[in-house]
């Protein structure tokens, strides 16, 4: 009892280190993007900013239960990714609660997120929140096929759907990471990254000058909070995944802080040099490539 | 265009006549004859281009007068028809099954002239002025800057100069004159 | 037909010529085959009008401000000619994302409302909806003499001449239009008024709820929404 107690507190350390680091990640991401447009961009603290303003609006308004639900289960779907994600490697405290089968789940959670938020963006009842979702959820339901194409391939390789056997069989140096031993399914899983991190060229679905900003429009004061507060987790922690299986895990907070880093920068880099696909663009180019190169990731270990 | 205005004047009964540029003239037609002028340039001299129908308020002679602008792509010439209808019971023709713009023209000119197309689609409906009660405001009777005082809450205060004298007295306080 | 003729009769006469179709009492079927009655009006907006909410302890309260005046989000809607300068705002040149100030297409998440420019009574009616749709605590800005004393329209029949008549403004930025920088430095006053703890129009607006509600009307003349529609 007292182990599950001492547990969790680590784990929502975790969770508050994550957070913040998301944020950072984030702000440093919007300034990377206006120093590229020749910009200031925004002062590195303004997304905190940004979360304690909407946090202390005076008033918010509801449509219904499910329009409450809908952040909360955005939120669960990022907590709950972390939440079975081993963050360090070899660390029983970081390790969260990482258990046998918790590749599928976290696959399972990614989507979670989504749907809540469709029934949610739903209920609000505005007809872009409606248009935001459906472009929302078919290029979502793309960059997942490949990403799934590539984890498959991992567990006919490691033969096991735990991370951290995955991680521990890249132990040992740079030539075991799944890098060099499966380059084809991080081939796959680096380009469905692209989509789920969702920045340029994949960002239609969010971004503020499409059809008013998606799914969100009708999300305010500490609603609108919640959805932010669950992008930044949700951004370390897709970052941490990748890391996990393709890129020999962490096994210090330094190692992690970096390599999440540079994953998350890879989406980044091609977001700042290449322009907005249509949604129909971005679901073929989903389906060419990636799909591609991920059908032949498993037929190579099958 | 001097063809163009000759055979005019041979088929309908042109009344006035001005040639603004070599390249724009002005005929002034009576009310009855104007929709069928203009289907006839239309259809036959190959001025497709509708470019406007407005109106003018000749509030001293009580008429108003509304003023059709065709254009000829291929010959590129302007050709504007003048209406003079009665300002008492201003109604005239519609010509929204020639072009199908006109009816957003015409709607417009109900809303601020008070000028009455019947048969024109959606013109009833208020364009701009929603919920307007007062007389159509471009009709020349109409003061606005009364409208505006009563209605709009003007600030005190507010004054006006005429921009060159206003600058020479700044710049130049000494000279006279 | 003599179903909606008994609606017409069962309900109070109203001045509702100018409500909108949609508005209007009517007879629904429901899913089970149930015919019933809606009224929009009621049903399906909220007519409760805007509470003051005090402001908090005067510390986090000045944590609050700081954090809100920092973070500036515009509703991206203009009213006027004055839109135009606003785009160049967030080029490099001028680049107001150093000030926190960012645009939101949608005015649930946005908190300053600028007024750019003439405002004709059609806009005002949206501008109204705007204003009314942002939550507490929300600014207004109007930029232009149009908004200050009517500006070069003053004498028109269909462009209001004060702004503050119908919706509490905290900054004027003076100018005909204004060019970005003014609207920059505009910004930088907006912020000092929140920061100082002025920047309560929602509250005023609350409080004075019915005076600007008759002025509003004065000049809508076809008031086809609820009173307060968020």
């Amino acid at each position: 009892m007292n182990d599950i107690i001492i547990k969790l507190l680590w784990t929502l350390l975790g969770l508050f280190i994550v957070l913040n680091w998301g944020m950072l990640m984030g702000a440093s991401m919007r300034k990377i993007v206006a120093r590229v447009a020749h910009r200031r961009g925004i002062p590195i603290y303004q997304p905190w900013l940004d979360l304690i303003k909407l946090y202390a609006k005076r008033t918010s308004i509801s449509h219904g239960v499910m329009f409450y639900l809908g952040p909360v289960f955005r939120l669960g779907g990022g907590v709950g990714i972390f939440l079975f994600l081993p963050l360090i490697y070899g660390s029983e405290y970081w390790s969260n609660f990482s258990w046998a089968g918790d590749l599928v789940l976290i696959l399972y959670f990614q989507f979670f997120g989504m749907l809540g938020m469709a029934l949610g963006a739903g209920e609000g009842g505005h007809p872009n929140s409606v248009i935001g979702i459906t472009r929302g959820l078919s290029q979502f339901t793309t960059v997942e096929i490949p990403l799934t194409l590539a984890v498959i391939s991992l567990a006919l390789q490691y033969n096991t759907l735990s991370i951290t056997e995955i991680v521990a069989a890249q132990q040992g140096g740079v030539q075991n990471w799944t890098l060099f031993t499966n380059p084809v399914a991080t081939v796959a899983g680096m380009l469905s990254l692209l989509g789920a991190l969702r920045h340029a060229p994949f960002n239609l679905v969010k971004a503020p000058n499409e059809v008013p900003i998606g799914p969100p429009t009708e999300y305010h004061s500490a609603f609108l909070g919640v959805l932010r507060t669950n992008g930044a987790v949700l951004h370390v922690v897709e970052a941490a995944l990748f890391m996990n299986l393709f890129f020999g895990g962490a096994t210090n907070w330094a190692e992690f802080i970096i390599k999440t880093f540079l994953i998350y920068f890879w989406s980044v880099f091609v977001g700042v040099v290449h322009p907005r696909f249509r949604i129909e663009q971005s679901v073929v180019w989903f389906l060419k490539i990636p799909l591609a190169i991920g059908v032949l990731a498993v037929i190579l270990y099958i | 265009m001097d063809k163009i205005i000759k055979d005019l004047t041979s088929r309908f009964k042109v009344t006035d006549y001005i040639q603004q540029r070599p390249n724009m003239a002005y005929v002034t037609v009576q009310k009855e004859l104007a929709i069928s002028l203009i289907t006839h340039m239309r259809d036959i001299e190959g001025f497709t281009h509708f470019v406007l129908l407005t109106a003018v308020d000749w509030i001293e002679d009580n008429l108003f007068q509304l003023t059709y602008i065709l254009n000829s792509p291929d010959k590129k010439v302007d050709l504007g028809i003048r209406v003079m209808i009665d300002r008492e019971n201003p109604t005239m023709d519609s010509a929204h099954h020639l072009w199908q713009q006109v009816a957003t023209y015409q709607r417009e000119l109900k809303e601020m002239f008070g000028i009455d197309f019947p048969g024109s689609p959606r013109v009833d409906e208020s364009f701009i002025l929603e919920g307007w009660d007062d007389i159509p405001p471009y009709r020349r009777d109409f003061d606005t800057l009364k409208y505006a005082e009563e209605t709009y809450f003007p600030r005190d205060g507010r004054g006006s100069n005429d921009p060159a004298e206003y600058m020479k007295k700044k710049l130049y306080p000494d000279e006279e004159k | 037909m003599s179903e909606e003729q008994n609606i017409n009769q069962n309900n109070e006469p109203k001045e509702d010529k100018f409500l909108a179709e949609e508005n209007k009492i009517r007879l629904v079927t429901g899913p089970d085959g149930k015919q019933f009655q809606v009224n929009p009006l009621d049903d399906y907006f909220c007519d409760k009008r805007p509470q003051v909410v005090a402001p908090k302890n005067k510390i986090i309260e000045k944590f609050l401000n700081w954090a809100r005046a920092e973070s500036l989000w515009v509703l991206g809607f203009g009213t006027g000619c004055g839109s135009i300068e606003i785009p160049p705002l967030l080029s490099p040149r001028f680049d107001a994302f150093r000030y926190g100030v960012q645009m939101r297409p949608t005015p649930r998440q946005s908190s300053v409302l600028i007024i750019s420019g003439y405002l004709a009574v059609k806009t005002l009616k949206r501008a109204i909806r705007t204003y009314e749709q942002m939550q507490s605590p929300k600014y207004v800005m109007a930029l232009g003499s149009c908004t200050i004393n009517g500006g070069m329209y003053y004498d028109s029949y269909n462009t209001i001449n004060r702004v503050d008549q119908y919706l509490p403004v905290d900054v004027y930025v003076a100018g005909c239009m204004p060019r970005p920088e003014a609207l920059l430095a505009g910004f930088v006053k907006l912020k000092e008024r929140i920061k100082a703890g002025n920047a309560e129009g929602a509250n005023e607006y609350a409080e004075k709820f019915d005076w600007y509600k008759a002025n509003q009307k004065k000049i809508i003349k076809n008031w086809n929404m609820p009173d307060y529609n968020w």
